[in-house]
């Protein structure tokens, strides 16, 4: 560059290796697994996350004008002795207003992999429709479906590409593949991890509260159910940011099934008869 | 007109003559033979005989790719080594995003992906390297590819490349039977028999790796390579007996 010339500095200054032209011969295709291609236009010569940084993080924000991305959600997913459970709300809110109460919180990748969106929905929905294509074309390439933890970790490599820059994200994958029932927690920091119980979202801590005090790794069919569907609504009982209805999945060793889809409101008329 | 010069070019009839003539270019490298068993698979190469002062142990035409996969190859020695040197990276690539270990057919595939876009940009010549990969998936199946210098990639059972390799292969067609491949030894013995129809002076210009399934891959020492080629001596002999008392 000209300027970098006159100021004497492109003598120690290297060329930026990205920048560089590579010979089409050298340029990795089909096997990078979507890691490397950029899939969204970030502007050039602004660092996107120091450029949000004030507008979220401080207190008074940029000229007062602060951006407060308000997300509730409550999702959650198990691992037990028959497969993994997946119980989700369907509640979307912007702020206080409650936008639907019918959002399919559950993103159908293949008949072997679900995964659970909460977060900001439209990242959520967008990443997770560019995690199904991966998938798919994995399945193409390598004539044999793609593992729960590849699939994590692809949609994790996706997005620690955008760290910093103002995505919302907590996913879990469930799946069952070879190596059996797989369950992983993704979310927009690039944080990927393995476990048998996760709840995500606002209402998380009551999902968890209700899923400790009942989990066993021994659980029946339909205790697992009843678990699953119990910890969702008692999340959006109190959480003002969940609600809508509870739409719960199994994943077998033969692929997911959608178990039920039931109305909070009905839920708790449900239990609350029970109690008598 | 020539068509041969320049490889994006191809001739009247369908031909890429750089390609022919990278295939040429494997056709005059050492032998090396390929075995898969049920339990083992099985790399042989001829080792070509060093001058006094060299350090044959510099010598290694057979090269591990992971702890599940290795190759061997026929051709350009100095090609080989970009391959081997990739495939080493992409195999790492793979373990970091997938979180598995590369399938011998992955791996293949990504060697095949590269020697082909060589055939195809202009200022680059191909690779003059043939070569056999085996390994085991990390399901316990065992594999043996051959890729070949136009990008092209099959499966075999047993296969040779490199020089005298339709002698080899015929031998192998002849004497390949299903049920002795669920032996080891057999296996192997397959292997060495089928190089020593090509190779000077037997067992001491063989050069054996073998991987069993869950073990990585083993070379044979000189010791063991002879253990092998004594017993299959003796067989032989039994064998003529045999058939001069009938």
């Amino acid at each position: 560059m000209a300027l970098l010339d006159v100021c004497g500095i492109s003598d120690w200054v290297k060329e930026d290796g990205f920048n560089a032209e590579r010979a089409s011969v050298d340029k990795v295709n089909h096997f990078n697994f979507a890691a490397q291609t950029p899939e969204l236009a970030v502007p050039v010569g602004v660092d996107p996350a120091e450029f949000l940084r004030p507008l979220v993080d401080s207190e008074e924000g940029v000229n007062g004008v602060k951006i407060n991305l308000e997300h509730g959600t409550t999702t959650l997913a198990f691992k037990f002795q028959h497969g993994v459970m997946v119980a989700v709300d369907s509640r979307a809110s912007a702020g206080s207003y409650v936008s639907t109460q019918m959002f399919k919180k559950v993103i159908e990748i293949n008949p072997f992999l679900l995964g659970t969106m909460s977060g900001s929905a439209a990242d959520c929905v967008y990443w997770e429709r560019v995690l199904a294509k991966e998938c798919r074309i994995y399945k193409l390439r390598n004539k044999e479906r793609i593992s729960v933890s590849a699939a994590s970790k692809l949609l994790a490599n996706m997005v620690v590409n955008y760290r910093g820059m103002g995505l919302s994200m907590g996913t879990m994958i469930c799946g069952w593949d070879k190596k059996g029932p797989g369950l992983y927690y993704v979310d927009d920091n690039g944080l990927r991890l393995c476990g048998n119980m996760f709840s995500t979202g606002s209402g998380n801590t009551y999902a968890y509260g209700v899923m400790d005090s009942g989990y066993r790794y021994d659980l029946s069919v339909p205790e697992a159910y009843d678990l699953a569907q119990r910890a969702i609504f008692h999340a959006t009982h109190r959480d003002a940011y969940s609600g809508g209805t509870v739409n719960m999945y199994h994943m077998r060793e033969t692929g997911w099934i959608k178990v039920s889809q039931e109305d909070v409101g009905d839920l708790y008329h449900r239990f609350y008869s029970e109690k008598k | 007109m020539s068509y041969d010069r320049a490889i994006t070019v191809f001739s009247p009839d369908g031909h890429l003559f750089q390609v022919d003539y990278a295939q040429e270019a494997v056709k005059k490298g050492s032998t090396a033979v390929g075995v898969r068993g049920k339990n083992v698979v099985v790399l042989g190469v001829e080792k070509k005989s060093v001058a006094k002062l060299q350090d044959d142990r510099t010598v290694r035409k057979i090269c591990s790719l992971d702890n599940h996969v290795f190759m061997a190859f026929a051709g350009l020695t100095a090609d080989a080594r970009i391959i081997v040197n990739r495939a080493r990276v992409e195999c790492q690539s793979h373990r970091l995003t997938v979180e598995d270990p590369a399938t011998v057919e992955y791996i293949t595939r990504y060697i095949s992906s590269i020697k082909q876009r060589y055939t195809q940009s202009n200022g680059r010549r191909p690779f003059g390297i043939s070569s056999l990969i085996v390994g085991f998936d990390f399901d316990g199946t065992p594999h043996l590819y051959q890729t070949d210098p136009s990008g092209t990639y099959h499966a075999w059972k047993a296969n040779a490349i490199g020089r005298s390799a339709k002698t080899v292969r015929e031998f192998l067609e002849k004497n390949y039977k299903e049920e002795d491949m669920e032996s080891d030894t057999d296996t192997i013995k397959l292997a060495i028999r089928a190089l020593l129809e090509v190779v000077q002076s037997g067992g001491k210009n063989i050069e054996l790796a073998i991987m069993k399934r869950d073990e990585s891959m083993k070379i044979l020492v000189q010791e063991e390579i002879e253990e092998y080629v004594t017993a299959i001596e003796t067989e032989k002999e039994k064998a003529e007996k045999q058939k001069k008392k009938t």
